[in-house]
């Protein structure tokens, strides 16, 4: 076993550890800390795919965190009020079925804002995707009939078939095992053929093209799977919140969602695991020190960027064997 | 709908172009020149719109104000070049990204700490309060009118600075080929703090500028920065004229899709349906424009030779 694969199940094991020693203590807020950590990972997993293997500098995914928020609100307000979404289909409170349209428009909506940012490379590319976020973000903002600025509020958490997810601990359960549902397939994707063909768009474009695969075609793929997995971390989010609001899909949500794979070690299967619990902990513990606590995270990520690249796995599990 | 108020619109437009052209012209000169995407743009036009407030409000001269905003700016770009920027050089972007992304996290918390989470007010100078009238019966705020002026000295300016002089003559030499020109023994490192510093003076002018209009307070930045980026996205990154063209078209398209659109959709549909369509199909606009000209031509309309 080599020491990343230690590291990693003993992360896993970590997050899941907190929640249950929290719950066994009658400490119900570490238990939404935690599940706080198992959603901002999943999103972090998912942008990982395009960022971590496929090299693509997504400076946009809030959009699909906050549309799969938006799914999950929008869904539950129409269940809510008894008023059908439009022509005669209802709204629903189930998950598997938020989930399954929060996916489902993700991926549709990635698609077109794919095709159209990979054709463009590099500083391009940020900056596109950040302009398809801001796009939506104002559409969110401006747009009256789902709260526009003042966000959405969902007044019961949505249901899930046999379990009660008013319980914090069985909340979290379902978004931990979802989160190593995702770890599974960005572990399969990384193995596949199509991984392969991925990483390889990275690492030299010319030569994949070369060997008959179109990296366009590839790197396409990947942008809307992130997306859907991205997207569905955003309608645990909102479940979690029991709100939604256009801050989700502000930039500021895209940066944090980059920082968080960096802190924890690009394009590695745990990197987002590792970055959202340093991220969170930074969040708690400094928020509990000082009102301007955004300020030492500067300092802490500008160091990290500067000087400690590689992220916390860099440092726990060393260096990557291929780069 | 009079003419007098189209005209009043179109020169609102014009006034938003010239105060994006003011950010993008530093951002894709900074790109242009030392290949660096750099998002604390948006905190260096924070810090000339809170130098300009503090020093206004202390001395009571907007144009004592106005000096120091620049001075600020400038200042604070140097600083940042020689203690990080200038380590990003090598770097790939998203290392860029990031780190920038600290210093917009580091300069808006440490600004609230410094001068509190309430607006500062900025007042128009007295030389440039009251208005002009306009062909068609309107009238149109001097000061605004003054901002365009303002625009069009600078991009003159820098059309001289960079065609011009020998100073220029070494930016364009940077652009095109770095290692060259090091070792035809031009101090690249000082030639890398001026550009960046001059950038963030055009910056910290922007603020104290639009200061003056809105509210003087933590996140103002941000969107001016973004909208800079869909101007120099436009235009085609490290092309000044790019930068202008981007710019003007950003703000005229905003400013008359707000105004326009829902009176057209008006026609078609009840008006407050319209309002509210219009209106959300307006912030969309320039990202839509965006999308349609990277589809066509995906390095910018005046890409610049890399």
């Amino acid at each position: 076993m080599s020491r990343e694969t230690i590291v990693n199940i003993l992360l896993a094991l970590l997050l899941l550890a907190v929640p249950l020693g929290a719950s066994a203590m009658g400490e119900p807020f570490y238990i939404t800390l935690a599940t706080r950590i198992a959603i901002l990972a999943l999103a972090a997993v998912g942008l990982n795919i395009a960022l971590g293997l496929g090299g693509l500098v997504s400076f946009g995914h809030a959009a699909f965190f906050g549309l799969g928020g938006y799914a999950a609100g929008i869904l539950a307000t129409h269940a809510f009020d008894g008023v059908p979404l439009f022509a005669g289909i209802p709204g629903t409170a189930s998950m598997p079925i938020i989930w399954l349209v929060a996916v489902v428009v993700c991926g549709l909506i990635a698609l077109p804002i794919g095709a159209i940012s990979l054709r463009t490379t590099g500083v391009y590319f940020i900056m596109i995707t950040l302009a398809f976020a801001q796009m939506i973000y104002y559409f969110a903002v401006s747009w009256p009939a789902y709260g526009g600025e003042d966000g959405l509020s969902i007044y019961v958490r949505n249901e899930f078939p046999g379990v009660n997810t008013t319980q914090p601990l069985s909340y979290f359960l379902i978004c931990y095992a979802v989160l190593m549902a995702a770890l599974g397939l960005f572990w399969l994707l990384r193995g596949s053929r199509f991984g392969a063909a991925l990483q390889a768009a990275r690492q030299n474009a010319t030569r994949l093209a070369a060997v008959g695969i179109t990296p366009f075609n590839v790197r396409l793929i990947a942008f809307a799977v992130s997306a859907m997995v991205t997207g569905l971390a955003g309608a645990l989010f909102a479940d979690l919140n029991k709100f939604v609001s256009p801050s989700m899909l502000s930039w500021h949500m895209s940066g944090e969602l980059i920082v968080l794979i960096i802190l924890g070690g690009k394009g590695r299967l745990f990197g987002p695991v590792a970055g959202a619990m340093l991220y969170v902990l930074i969040e708690y513990a400094l928020g509990g020190i000082t009102e301007r606590w955004q300020f030492f995270l500067g300092l802490i990520l500008l160091g990290v960027v500067l000087f400690a690249r590689g992220g916390l796995l860099g440092l726990l599990a060393g260096k990557v064997r291929h780069g | 709908m009079s003419i007098a108020l189209l005209i009043e619109q179109l020169l609102n437009g014009l006034q938003l172009g010239v105060m994006l052209f003011l950010m993008a012209a530093g951002l894709t000169l900074i790109f242009g020149v030392m290949g660096l995407i750099n998002l604390a743009h948006g905190s260096l036009y924070m810090i000339g719109a809170f130098a300009c407030a503090a020093v206004a409000a202390a001395t009571g001269s907007f144009w004592i104000g106005l000096a120091a905003s620049l001075v600020a700016a400038a200042a604070a770009g140097a600083i940042i070049e020689v203690t990080v920027i200038r380590r990003l050089y090598d770097r790939d972007h998203l290392d860029q990204v990031l780190a920038t992304f600290a210093l917009i996290l580091i300069f808006s918390e440490g600004t609230r700490w410094l001068f509190g989470s309430f607006p500062l007010y900025l007042d128009i100078p007295s030389l440039l309060q009251g208005a002009v009238p306009l062909p068609g019966g309107g009238q149109y705020q001097l000061y605004r009118l003054a901002i365009i002026g303002v625009g069009v000295v600078v991009a003159l300016g820098l059309y001289l600075l960079i065609s011009r002089t020998r100073l220029g003559m070494r930016i364009r030499a940077g652009e095109s080929d770095r290692e060259m020109i090091a070792a035809l023994g031009v101090d690249i490192r000082t030639l890398y703090t001026v550009v960046f510093a001059l950038g963030a003076a055009l910056a910290g002018l922007a603020g104290a500028l639009v200061g003056a209009l809105q509210s003087v307070q933590v996140g103002m930045g941000e969107p001016a920065l973004i909208l800079a980026f869909v101007v120099i996205v436009i235009g085609g990154i490290g092309s000044i004229k790019g930068a202008l063209f981007g710019a003007i078209l950003v703000g005229v398209v905003d400013t008359m899709g707000r105004f326009l659109l829902p009176k057209a959709l008006a026609l078609m549909m009840p008006a407050a349906q319209a309002g509210l369509i219009g209106a959300a199909l307006a912030s969309m606009l320039i990202y839509i424009v965006m999308a349609l000209i990277l589809a066509f031509r995906p390095s910018g309309l005046f890409a610049a030779q890399s």
